[in-house]
């Protein structure tokens, strides 16, 4: 046991570190509304482009820096640590750039990554869909054979940042025969179509991370198919992995933050001498160690042995619990202006209420942690 | 970063599951606990393999290694709840060793290691864990820890018979003069450990009977309100393990994260150790609430280890007290 990092590992924070205290991103825009707040963190990913920062996790290869996963998770954390944005393309980055590495052909990898890496072209994740939640594998967006191509039609939803992207991850279904899992293909699909419609999707903060895509007869090439005609099961499960993976560093830092911040915002009212409140603070802080330590070990078990341990399955669960947990405590300590609209303790609280449901409700993950990791058998489905 | 255990270490896991799945079975250890015995049987062979003096140092007579490996012999006897004193003796070990005076260290360390002493600690003078019969018995109150000689305890029997409980006159006994937070803080990670064991045991069983157990037709851990309590007992167990690991690494490699590191371990054991075995009698339904079941064991065990030495609140006010001082 050695919960210290090594020379090698220290070097590349350290420059990271240095790098960010020297270049932070131009001032966040005030007005301009979304649109100048994405151009913002174009901008800013383009910054860390030109300094290779934009993917470290990527192989030289491909323009990363080939950096391993203990110094992938210390990126999320310097940048979290540096309360700087995560890069525009961060669908492309993290997820579609290393789906396209392990299935995508020679020429999708040279006609692909760089643009993602560059901020050039943006991507979004056309997965979820109204009648398709949980049970991805049922979903009805059907992919029609025609010609040297497909023609597309269905519905999308919780599409992030689709209103910029380029290109969108797409699974449809391909083959209405097959076993669920079975009849589906990965496609990358161009936005820029009028056959592909976005709609914002209002949340209960009032603003619009997600939107609506309406598919109406959208054209894909077959080049632009990734991993096989009928294999998108597999293909789109390599995304979702991805998706648990990195991004799990950033908001645990981003926790340790609100808390720091939360700490002094009770110190200040003199709350910390309230037992209760303290009591609270305290149970937050053993919480968000434990997410770190939790992640941490996840991540040095696949380095070690390959394979996550039962580690990985309940870091979100843990994060997502104690995330709300914390802006429900900050509405105790802050007070009425956690409860005014517009502030930032008032926006925590509700934005917090979408982390148990977004990438995996915490139902879901239970159910993986009790079927795969405790082995319990599985409820049959209601006939 | 490398949360994994180095070949030796995993060695000591190994050889300690292996030796007490065949010496501390239910069987066995419900025997010695019903006639509020200690298995001396046990006991002697720990004695021998040096598992007191695991963590004792060399010149005491003990084997010299490190916090990390005395928390996973902590752990692996806590998911047998043997009836045997090795937590309560190494608890007055650790304080009498990073507290106590060369003189006291010399008097009590080379029998503590060997076993020919046994101790124990507590910050409740009226009730003890495992002092009937301890040769020497620290209590540690308001950041001062006192020796008293076995002698002065009165046998009170706990909830928890697999450990004979005593009380003693809190008043009395020798001051030790060394640094009783620090020392203090390496017991909690003791303790903590063994709730982690005890917890590990409880979702094992749990888990096995609930993938047995049929009611209508099916197994009952193949529903959700079971399935996901489960869960739940997993997630508070593997929290309380990488505290653990964390404080026992901190004691051994990093002293000054000790104090924070000790108290988040012990109230996340604390918790999850109530939490988990009061889940393992929920699961097991009406057989859980019987005697022959086995599961009050870990759920009595649970219950005088969480208090122990300061239970899950004390920990957090004084966690509360450390993250303002170091975020200020």
């Amino acid at each position: 046991m050695d919960l210290t990092f090594s020379e090698k590992e220290t070097a590349f924070r350290d420059e990271l570190r240095g790098w960010l205290a020297d270049n932070p991103p131009s001032p966040e825009p005030t007005d301009g509304g979304e649109d100048a707040h994405y151009a913002w963190r174009r901008d800013w990913q383009r910054k860390l482009y030109d300094a290779g920062w934009a993917a470290p996790g990527w192989p030289a290869e491909y323009g990363g820096r080939g950096a391993s996963l203990t110094e992938s998770a210390i990126y999320f954390e310097e940048i979290g640590r540096a309360r700087v944005p995560l890069p525009a393309n961060v669908l492309g980055l993290l997820l579609g750039g290393p789906t396209l590495m392990v299935w995508g052909t020679d020429e999708q990898k040279d006609r692909f990554l760089a643009p993602i890496l560059s901020a050039e072209e943006i991507w979004c994740q056309g997965f979820s869909e109204p009648d398709a939640g949980s049970d991805l594998a049922s979903l009805n967006t059907r992919a029609v054979k025609d010609g040297d191509g497909w023609v597309v039609t269905g519905q999308k939803v919780w599409t992030s940042g689709a209103q910029y992207s380029k290109w969108c991850m797409l699974v449809a279904r391909t083959d209405g025969e097959a076993a669920k899992h079975k009849g589906l293909t990965y496609f990358l699909m161009d936005m820029e179509q009028e056959q592909v419609q976005v709609r914002p999707l209002r949340q209960i903060t009032g603003e619009a991370e997600f939107n609506e895509l309406f598919i109406e007869e959208a054209r894909i090439s077959d080049e632009h198919v990734i991993g096989g005609v009928g294999n998108g099961w597999k293909v789109a499960l390599t995304t979702l992995m991805n998706e648990r993976a990195g991004l799990g560093f950033a908001l645990q830092v981003r926790l340790r933050q609100q808390l720091d911040d939360l700490f002094a915002a009770a110190s200040e009212r003199g709350l910390l001498e309230d037992p209760l409140v303290a009591d609270k603070l305290a149970e937050l802080h053993v919480r968000t160690e434990q997410i770190r330590l939790l992640a941490w070990k996840g991540l040095t078990d696949i380095e070690r042995y390959g394979q996550p341990g039962p580690e990985g399955s309940l870091v979100k669960w843990l994060w997502s619990d104690t995330n709300q947990k914390l802006t429900q405590v900050a509405a105790d300590v802050i007070g009425p202006e956690a409860l005014t609209a517009g502030t930032r303790w008032s926006y925590e609280l509700l934005r917090a209420r979408g982390n148990s449901i977004e990438g995996g409700t915490t139902e879901v993950l239970k159910n993986i942690v009790a079927e795969r990791v405790l082995g319990l058998p599985r409820l049959k489905a209601v006939a | 970063m490398d949360f994994g255990l180095t070949d030796d270490q995993r060695d000591i896991q190994r050889t300690a599951r292996e030796l007490l799945s065949s010496r501390a079975t239910p069987e066995r250890v419900r025997e010695h606990a019903e006639a509020g015995r200690a298995d001396d049987a046990l006991w002697k062979e720990l004695c021998e393999l040096g598992w007191p003096g695991i963590a004792v140092a060399e010149e005491h007579g003990g084997q010299g290694l490190g916090t990390v490996e005395l928390a996973i012999l902590c752990e692996e006897l806590g998911r047998t709840v043997a009836p045997v004193p090795f937590l309560p003796s190494v608890l007055a070990a650790t304080l009498i060793e990073h507290a106590g005076s060369d003189e006291q260290r010399e008097r009590w360390l080379p029998g503590l290691a060997s076993g020919e002493l046994t101790g124990a600690a507590g910050d409740t003078p009226e009730l003890v864990h495992g002092a009937a019969g301890a040769d020497v018995i620290v209590i540690v109150s308001g950041g001062e820890a006192h020796a008293l000689e076995g002698a002065a305890a009165e046998p009170v029997a706990s909830i928890d018979s697999t450990r004979p409980a005593a009380r003693v006159d809190g008043a009395g006994g020798e001051p030790l003069p060394g640094d009783v937070a620090a020392a203090a803080d390496r017991a909690l990670v003791a303790v903590a450990a063994e709730l982690v064991g005890v917890c590990g045991r409880a979702l094992e069983m749990t888990v096995a009977y609930v993938k047995d157990r049929k009611q209508f037709g099916t197994p009952v851990g193949a529903y959700q309100a079971v399935s996901h309590r489960c869960a739940q007992m997993l997630l508070d167990t593997e929290g309380a393990r990488a505290a653990v690991s964390f404080a026992a690494w901190a004691a051994d490699a990093d002293p000054q994260r000790l104090p924070e590191a000790a108290a988040m371990a012990k109230a996340a054991a604390s918790d999850a150790g109530r939490e988990v075995t009061a889940a393992a009698i929920q699961l097991h339904g009406g057989i859980g609430f019987t005697w022959e079941a086995d599961v009050h064991w870990l759920f009595k065990r649970a219950q005088l280890d969480a208090a122990l030495l300061g239970g899950a609140s004390t920990q957090r006010a004084r966690l509360a007290r450390l993250v303002a001082g170091v975020g200020a």
